[in-house]
């Protein structure tokens, strides 16, 4: 809960730096409040806290996400620094993405159902202004609209889901709603198992599972660079975690009315985006439709729910951010001013940039899932929990796509080593990038070699 | 009066605020899949936000819990969140197209 203020007084501070003019200091006070916001969320690990009459309880499956959330946050704003020091108003930005960290946070922690739709509510609210942020570029205002659009559709569902709920079981509270659900003779069944599909509805949009996924590469590709690496990590992650908390406590005694929903949603993911990834000229474009598939993958552990599902998630996460982090920077660096580059940009950028290229390398390797990186014990996992439960069908499918997976990570890899191009000056890297792609290329590496840092937690 | 208020809303069966919210909620549904004009389809955002809060009203009076109206006062507090910064994305899209019609929109391909 100490996060939580740290985050909203981050947020505040930030604002008011710019009228005392102390905008200077403001980038490394972010970074030290967002070191101890994830210090003080460890301190209170294996002490379950419920805050403002049950609205929001930190049991370990909140404290480990909103940490990695906080960790993940500070690599993004190293990341980001230099964009929008350079480019926007640097402290209503920060400000803005403080304060949708907020919603993350919520989002993870939540245990009653005003709590997930304020969270959400916050996080998005936030980041259709952020995927605005360039407002001459049509691009980006028509990348901000969509997915205000497609953001307050989703939401609509997702209420008239909390609604039906709320009619059947007469409460917001998850436990007491997973109570009142697990009951053997349930008033209005119908009218529940309709609320529980409508809000799968509206919380697939947000995780941007297959068929509710088309807004996401436009509104990835629109999106200034820094904003997109921010979707496709943070959001994701709240996203998603929101997703496996609410269906793995609330409506796990009824999984039988909705599991077969998600297998449907998993295999239209899988298939679907990596198919569709494959014929992507612009890298961030790919990128946007690797991302989907990785919400398939993480999908998988719902479908074959049991008492490692979520662990099996939060290492999937980390690798996954870590990697994408990276990869983003890197894009960031490569496409600088031309915001949409394809695979040729990265032609011969082993010879302009040789550990940008090796960073690049273990990120995409990692995303593939190539042993003895983080991203293949992240699938390893996973495929594990499906395995145990029984569902060998769904584990060869996954496999299959993933070899999909390497076809168009390997073609950026390639265009870097094995292609030449008429460009061959330097490209200069800021110290601060540099840092940043040392720390998720050891992560990436450390991560994979020893998955026990993590995989038991929780 | 808080009694007579309750009691006059369930002086209507359930099921027709579960019919009528239902109606207003898939109205807004097309309006967003089939209008080209963007403040139509902001508008039908907001008539499935209100039936949303018409169902939680109902439900919360038939419940005897108050706990769904305060939930109708955060939808509606966000609600004019987010409609105050979909406007404001609307005026920057409308200063560099000079229209509403969301089919300018076209530049990234759906």
């Amino acid at each position: 809960m100490n996060a939580v203020y740290i985050l909203s007084g981050l947020g505040i501070f930030s604002l008011l730096s710019e009228i005392f003019n102390i905008r200077k200091v403001l980038f490394p006070i972010v970074l030290l409040g967002l070191a101890a916001a994830a210090l003080l969320l460890i301190m209170d690990w294996n002490s379950v806290q419920s805050y403002y009459s049950n609205m929001l309880t930190f049991d370990n499956y909140a404290v480990a996400f909103s940490a990695g959330i906080s960790i993940v946050a500070l690599l993004w704003f190293m990341m980001s620094k230099d964009y929008f020091e350079n480019n926007t108003h640097v402290t209503d930005h920060f400000a803005l993405v403080l304060f949708s960290l907020v919603g993350a946070v919520f989002m993870v922690s939540y245990s009653n159902l005003a709590m997930l739709f304020l969270g959400i509510e916050i996080l998005s609210i936030s980041l259709y202004i952020l995927a605005g942020s360039k407002m001459k570029d049509l691009f980006s205002n028509e990348a901000a609209f969509k997915y205000f659009l497609m953001g307050s559709f989703a939401t609509g569902f997702l209420l008239f889901g909390i609604a039906l709920v709320y009619g059947v079981t007469g409460s917001f509270d998850l436990n007491i709603i997973a109570e009142t659900v697990a009951a053997p003779s349930v008033n209005f069944p119908s009218l529940l198992y309709a609320g529980v599909l409508m809000m799968m509805v509206g919380l697939a949009f947000k995780i941007s599972a297959v068929p509710f996924h088309f807004w996401a590469p436009d509104v990835y590709e629109g999106s200034p660079t820094v904003v997109t690496a921010f979707m496709s990590t943070i959001v994701k992650i709240a996203a998603f975690a929101a997703f496996f908390r609410l269906f793995s406590t609330c409506f796990a005694a009824v999984s039988s009315q909705w599991v077969d929903v998600v297998q449907v949603i998993t295999v239209l993911t899988l298939v679907v985006s990596n198919i569709t990834a494959v014929y992507q000229n612009s890298v961030k474009r790919m990128l946007a439709f690797s991302s989907v598939a990785h919400a398939g993958y993480m999908l998988i552990t719902l479908v074959a729910l049991n008492e490692v599902s979520d662990s099996a998630i939060l290492y999937y996460v980390v690798s996954y951010a870590t990697a994408s982090i990276a990869a983003f920077t890197i894009l960031h660096n490569v496409a600088f001013e031309n915001e949409n580059v394809t695979a040729e940009a990265f032609n011969g950028l082993v010879k302009r940039n040789p550990f940008m290229a090796f960073t690049m390398t273990v990120a995409l390797l990692s995303l593939a899932g190539i042993p003895p990186l983080a991203g293949f014990f992240a699938k390893y996992y996973i495929f594990t929990v499906a395995f145990e439960s029984g569902y060998v069908g769904l584990v060869l499918l996954a496999i299959l796509t993933s070899l999909i997976g390497i076809y168009y990570y390997f073609r950026i890899i390639i265009a870097m080593y094995l292609k030449s191009s008429d460009i061959i000056t330097p490209i200069e890297t800021p110290l601060l990038h540099r840092v940043l792609m040392v720390i998720c290329l050891l992560a990436s590496i450390i991560l994979g070699v020893a998955p026990d840092l993590i995989i038991r937690l929780i | 009066m808080n009694e007579n208020i309750t009691q006059a809303v369930q002086g209507i069966p359930l099921n027709y605020y579960i019919w009528l919210s239902t109606a207003l909620f898939v109205i807004g549904v097309l309006g967003v899949l089939y209008r080209r004009n963007a403040i139509i389809i902001f508008m039908c955002i907001e008539l499935m936000l209100n039936a949303v809060n018409l169902l939680l009203v109902a439900f919360s009076a038939y419940h005897g819990d108050g706990s769904g109206q305060v939930f109708v006062f955060f939808i509606m507090a966000v609600a004019a969140a987010e409609v105050a910064v979909g406007l404001a994305i609307l005026i920057v899209i409308y200063h560099n197209t000079r229209t509403t019609d969301i089919n300018v929109l076209n530049k990234l391909k759906w």
